[in-house]
């Protein structure tokens, strides 16, 4: 149970179920807020584009952890639905011209649709089974992409890019301000009637559908709801990186989604952004100072940032299965009850 | 019908490696519930350690092929004593990610020190075309079928008529049953991941015969799942069977559709019966079908 600082007492269910609970609560957020506003004016154009890319891993990462971490449905094809988002918005948006708003919003129910297909097999198999399912999903998709007659090929697609947002001062504003919309969208989630359905089904399923819960609805509705956070994820990525092909959607970028959310803590909010914010930057520093080491030879060089990722992986389910929204929750008791802990 | 013929034998010979990776992955499966991504790893570690003994020290085919089944056997002692032990009573969902991380690791590792460099072994085996009824293909996808054929029958022998064999059977029934007739479960756990990874190494190394070591050999670990979802998670006759059938289905299907589709239908047909399989028979032609109480 969560631990609150002292001296909060309740009297009624909705400050019960508040997410912030005190005054000095709120006014952390908004310091939260503030330091959001004016990070981009401090930051030169290579950290700027690493915080974009965080802010759009963090809404993938967000997706996955309701389907993952709340509905306990595994997926291996999240890339690829970012990337079915990616070129729907592109095509959209290119050959059709709309509005990039409409684009979006487009690209993120068509994404959130054809994550569906691929979780119909959930509605008979489950655990592994269904990671297979995803996996399929993962491979087919990128054939789609490199074989379409419309998608460019191989060498993929042209983002059209709205002048107002070609300065990147304006586009961190409009993703940083999907990412922390979506973050709250995702947190408000888990705690509605269909986010304590999800945990239900996690926990265990058939108790789930013993006390009436439609199983395959709520399965279908966890793989919507990722499917289009995928979806929104990869239309922003691709006004960010300009030129779209099958290289950004790799099995490989879904495995790094799948296990920053391990890292992060699964089943919690905090747990997705930790863990987007860590192994985004672990990745990033890891590179840049295999880079810099003269023993490396630079073929290792280049592979340093997986060998490292797969090893905090591995040592995180070793030695901390819950991840670093647990040690966060340890911590914030540690200061709450400090100095007087008994 | 010679095209189909040729499209077929490729795609047998295949299949029969295919079989052979995914042996390992379902003796794993049975005896510990543990789905193995790094399995495509195994054959990736196979591949280059054989080239290292092979082709750069110069060592002989046999020797080699015996050094490479030593390392390969010892990389799956190292990962299950190391990574797997502290995971029992886990999640399925921690096991998969570990799995997926140590796949990251390996391959990771191997493709930072090798680059990932295409490599050959020596041709010891005679290059003259063999023919079958029109058909026309090199002599190496004999070989190598031969090869993956007795190691196949190899591997059944033991499970059927061996006392380890009968061990790991016996864990795959029930952990409980089988510790309480005195079989170590942990060290079938063991014996069932250094077998898996030696069987993964051999397929490394035919696959790296019939189409030169490169970093691609790790997407054959990932086409072991279309071959055990089909044959049956549990079941090794189904594996061998759903590595030939997977095998045919997609040289077959690749030598017709690639030229109307423009390339690429092997690296994506196989999830496509997965797919299909998945929906309409998911536990397979072979697979135990999982009933489920409260």
């Amino acid at each position: 149970m969560e631990q609150l600082p002292c001296g909060v007492s309740k009297s009624t269910y909705a400050q019960d179920m508040a997410v912030i609970h005190t005054h000095t609560q709120w006014g952390l957020l908004g310091i939260l807020f503030a330091f959001l506003c004016v990070l981009p004016f401090f930051l030169d154009s290579l950290w700027l584009g690493i915080v974009i890319h965080i802010s759009i891993v963090l809404i993938a990462v967000l997706g996955l952890h309701i389907l993952t971490g709340l509905c306990g449905q595994i997926s291996l094809g999240q890339a690829a639905f970012l990337g079915v988002g990616a070129y729907v918005s592109t095509l959209l948006s290119a050959k059709l011209q709309f509005p990039l708003p409409i684009s979006i919003i487009c690209a993120a129910i068509f994404t959130g649709f054809f994550g569906i297909i691929f979780g119909l097999p959930a509605l008979r198999v489950k655990g592994f089974y269904l990671a297979m399912s995803t996996l399929a999903a993962q491979f087919i998709i990128i054939y789609l992409f490199i074989h379409l007659p419309f998608a460019g090929g191989s060498r993929g697609l042209f983002v059209p890019i709205p002048q107002f947002l070609e300065s990147k001062i304006n586009l961190y504003f409009i993703i940083m301000g999907m990412a922390v919309l979506m973050t709250a969208f995702a947190k408000n989630i888990s705690r509605t009637k269909a986010g304590r359905i999800f945990v239900a089904i996690r926990d265990n399923d058939l108790a789930a559908e013993v006390i009436g819960i439609r199983l395959s609805y709520y399965k279908l509705l966890a793989f919507f709801i990722c499917s289009v956070y995928a979806g929104i994820a990869g239309a922003l990525y691709s006004l960010y990186i300009g030129h779209i092909n099958y290289e950004h959607f790799t099995l490989m970028d879904s495995i790094w989604y799948l296990g920053m959310l391990v890292v992060g803590g699964l089943g919690s909010t905090s747990g997705a952004v930790f863990g987007a914010i860590f192994i985004s930057f672990l990745s990033k520093g890891t590179s840049l100072l295999a880079a810099q080491m003269p023993i490396l030879s630079p073929q290792l060089a280049s592979t340093t940032g997986i060998i490292v990722f797969g090893l905090i992986l591995i040592l995180f389910l070793i030695f901390e299965p819950r991840g670093l929204s647990h040690r966060w929750e340890i911590f914030k008791k540690f200061y709450r009850i400090w100095p007087f802990s008994y | 019908m010679t095209l189909f013929l040729q499209f077929a034998i490729a795609g047998i010979t295949m299949g029969v490696v295919y079989s052979l990776i995914a042996l390992g992955f379902v003796l794993i499966y049975k005896s510990s519930k543990i789905l193995n991504f790094a399995q495509g790893e195994f054959v990736l570690v196979g591949g280059y350690v054989g080239l290292f003994f092979i082709t750069q020290l110069g060592l002989p085919i046999w020797l080699g092929v015996i050094l490479l089944i030593a390392t390969s056997g010892l990389l799956g002692f190292a990962i299950e004593k190391l990574t797997i032990r502290p995971l029992v009573g886990q999640p399925i969902l921690s096991i998969i990610i570990m799995t997926l991380g140590l796949s990251l690791l390996i391959s990771g590792t191997v493709v930072g020190i090798t680059g990932a460099d295409i490599g050959t072994y020596p041709e010891f085996i005679p290059t003259a075309p063999i023919h079958i009824g029109g058909a026309v293909f090199s002599q190496v996808y004999a070989w190598c079928f031969g090869i993956a054929v007795i190691l196949v029958a190899l591997s059944t022998y033991f499970f059927l008529h061996t006392r380890y064999g009968l061990y790991m059977r016996a864990t795959a029934e029930s952990h409980e049953v089988a510790q309480s007739v005195g079989i170590k479960v942990e060290n079938t756990f063991t014996l069932a991941w250094i077998i898996a990874s030696a069987i993964g190494g051999i397929g490394g190394f035919l696959l790296g015969i019939i189409m030169g070591v490169s970093g691609d050999l790790t997407q054959f670990g990932l086409k072991v799942f279309p071959v055990v979802l089909l044959g049956g998670l549990e079941s090794i006759p189904g594996a061998i069977i759903g590595g030939m059938v997977i095998g045919v289905l997609e040289n077959v299907a690749a030598g017709y559709l690639d030229p109307l589709v423009g390339g690429g239908v092997t690296e994506v047909f196989p999830y496509i019966i997965m797919v299909i399989i998945l929906i309409f028979k998911p536990y397979g032609l072979f697979g135990l079908t999982r009933i489920e109480r409260i």
